[in-house]
This record gives C-alpha cells, sequence and structure tokens, in this order.
C-alpha cells in the first residue's frame, strides 16, 4: 500500500463523514461548512488523481464563491430550526433505507467484473511526461474540441448572472429615480403660467 | 495505486448519502439545494475516475461544465429561495403549496 493510497483512504474517510455531518446537522450554518469540508477533501481526492485543474476550480468557484452564497443567504434568513426540524425522524428510516438501496445497486453494478473498463493501462494520461501540465492538456481540449460547449457555458453563466439579478432586484420605495419619458413628454402650458398685470408705478 | 472500483463506491457512497439528505431533510430548501450540490460532486468523482481510468482527458472537460451548471444552478436557487423568504417570511417546504400542483 503506497502512500498515494494511504492518503486517498483517509480523504476519503474525512469525506464520507463530512457528508454525514452535511445531512444530519442540526444548524444549518453547520451543514454548510460540513459542504464546505467535503469540497476541500474532494479538492485533494481530485489532485491524487491527477485533475490538478479542476481541483484548484472546485476550491476556488465552489468554496469561494458558491459556498461563501449559501452561507451568506443562511445566516441572512432568520430560519426556524426546531421547525424545519420536524419529521427528521420520521423520514429517517425512509432515507436511510433508500440510502441502502442506492449503494447495494450502485456497489452491484461497480463490482461486476463485467463492467466493460478492465484496468488495462491505468496511467494512460501522459502524466509522467516532462513538461506536462493538466491546465494546459485540458485548455487545449477545451478551445478545440469542446469549443462550443464552452461557449453555450459561457451563455448559461450570463443567463444565470440575469435571472439572479431580476429575481432579487426590487423597487425600493422612496427611493428618488430620474424617469426619463415623464421628463421629455413635459409641456411648457402644464409648468408655465403666463400672467398678464398692470406694470407697477413708484408711488 | 487508486483503484477504480473504489473511487466508483465512493462516488456511490456520496451520491446515497446526499439521497437520504433529501429524504431527511425534506422541509429545509437550503439543505435540499446542499444536497444537490453533493449529488453533482459525486457524478463528477465518476467523471474524474473514469477519465484517469481511460487516459481521455474529456471526462475532465465535462466535469467542468457541470461545475458550470451547478453554479448557475445555485445562484438561481438561492435568488429564489431570497425571494420566496422575502414573501413567506419562511422556507419551509410544505408552506409552498398555492400552486396545488
Amino acid at each position: 500500500m503506497t502512500l498515494t493510497a494511504i492518503l486517498f483512504y483517509a480523504f476519503s474517510a474525512v469525506l464520507v463523514v463530512a457528508a454525514v455531518g452535511v445531512i444530519t446537522s442540526r444548524n444549518p450554518v453547520h451543514a454548510a461548512l460540513f459542504l464546505v469540508l467535503a469540497f476541500i477533501n474532494s479538492a485533494v481526492l481530485w489532485l491524487l488523481m491527477e485533475a490538478e485543474f479542476l481541483a484548484i476550480v472546485l476550491v476556488l468557484v465552489y468554496v469561494g464563491a458558491v459556498m461563501v452564497l449559501f452561507l451568506f443567504v443562511v445566516m441572512m434568513l432568520d430560519i426556524n430550526v426546531a421547525q424545519m426540524r420536524e419529521g427528521f425522524t420520521r423520514y429517517a428510516p425512509l432515507g436511510i433505507v433508500v440510502a441502502l438501496l442506492v449503494v447495494i445497486e450502485i456497489g452491484s453494478v461497480v463490482w461486476v467484473k463485467s463492467l466493460g473498463v478492465e484496468p488495462t493501462a491505468p496511467a494512460a494520461l501522459a502524466t509522467g511526461v516532462e513538461g506536462y501540465s493538466n491546465t494546459r492538456a485540458l485548455g487545449e481540449l477545451m478551445y478545440t474540441k469542446f469549443i462550443y460547449p464552452f461557449e453555450l457555458a459561457a451563455m448559461l453563466l450570463l443567463l444565470a448572472i440575469v435571472a439572479a439579478i431580476t429575481l432579487t432586484m426590487r423597487q425600493r420605495r422612496g427611493a428618488k429615480q430620474q424617469d426619463i419619458a415623464a421628463q421629455v413628454a413635459v409641456r411648457p402650458q402644464d409648468r408655465v403660467r403666463l400672467v398678464k398685470m398692470e406694470a407697477e408705478k413708484d408711488a | 495505486m487508486i483503484q477504480l472500483e473504489f473511487v466508483l463506491m465512493l462516488a456511490g457512497l456520496l451520491f446515497a448519502l446526499s439521497v437520504a439528505g433529501i429524504f431527511l431533510n425534506r422541509k429545509n430548501v437550503i439543505l435540499l439545494l446542499m444536497c444537490i450540490e453533493l449529488m453533482l460532486l459525486a457524478v463528477n468523482f465518476n467523471f474524474v475516475a473514469f477519465a484517469r481510468q481511460l487516459g481521455d482527458l474529456s471526462g475532465q472537460v465535462y466535469v467542468f461544465f457541470i461545475m458550470t451548471v451547478a453554479a448557475a444552478e445555485a445562484a438561481i436557487g438561492l435568488a429564489i429561495l431570497v425571494v420566496l423568504f422575502r414573501e413567506k417570511k419562511s422556507i419551509n417546504v410544505e408552506r409552498l403549496d398555492e400552486m396545488k400542483g
């Protein structure tokens, strides 16, 4: 058993414990922090599986952005934790049964030898070559073969920005705003009144 | 040497845990969103493992796209959640019954 394998098993154990923490913790803030732990452990596991770029992206995007957003929302909303926990024990047996079923099904698929992916040459990625860079290889693939999906992903992110902003933006009451249409439509006869009067004389 | 079967089992376990989490926390929308994030992570594990096993980086590109979709989903989901909380002062799933779907 190599050091890599030992590290892999250790981080996998922490990952599973963190996942259990996410689904069972009483406080949503704790659940979010457990999810951060799970993401960081996954990043380490991906590093061990030679997906260096994705590991860094996982930390930057998920831990740095998505989970901070989650924590922000969790802390901003005033959640009644006790009320949310109602029915937790009632649904626990069903949840455990479904989880066991999923584990058994996936396990039976994985352990069947006729998976089609016989462990041939595991290090088929050219990682041993001098000057190999996972980021560079991924970039070359992404900007050539996957250029259209890449552009679609960019569109999707733009869509997400627009959707999130339109959903959460609201007009604050009492805030002064410029109404250009009303400004343009102003007519002098509505605003200005010309008054005829005698010229005033000095006494 | 990391075995493919072990990674696949780990991903399966993670997926099963998040499915169980959806059953356990079926009232709290925030925890449901977190469980969905965990599910997508489990799926990504499979892609990374097979990319390594088959020596094909396309799997890692797919992980990249899945992460894009997951980030968009989290952003829009949380935005909906904020609007929901503003309207109802609660994020209980059982109170969301106007549409009678």
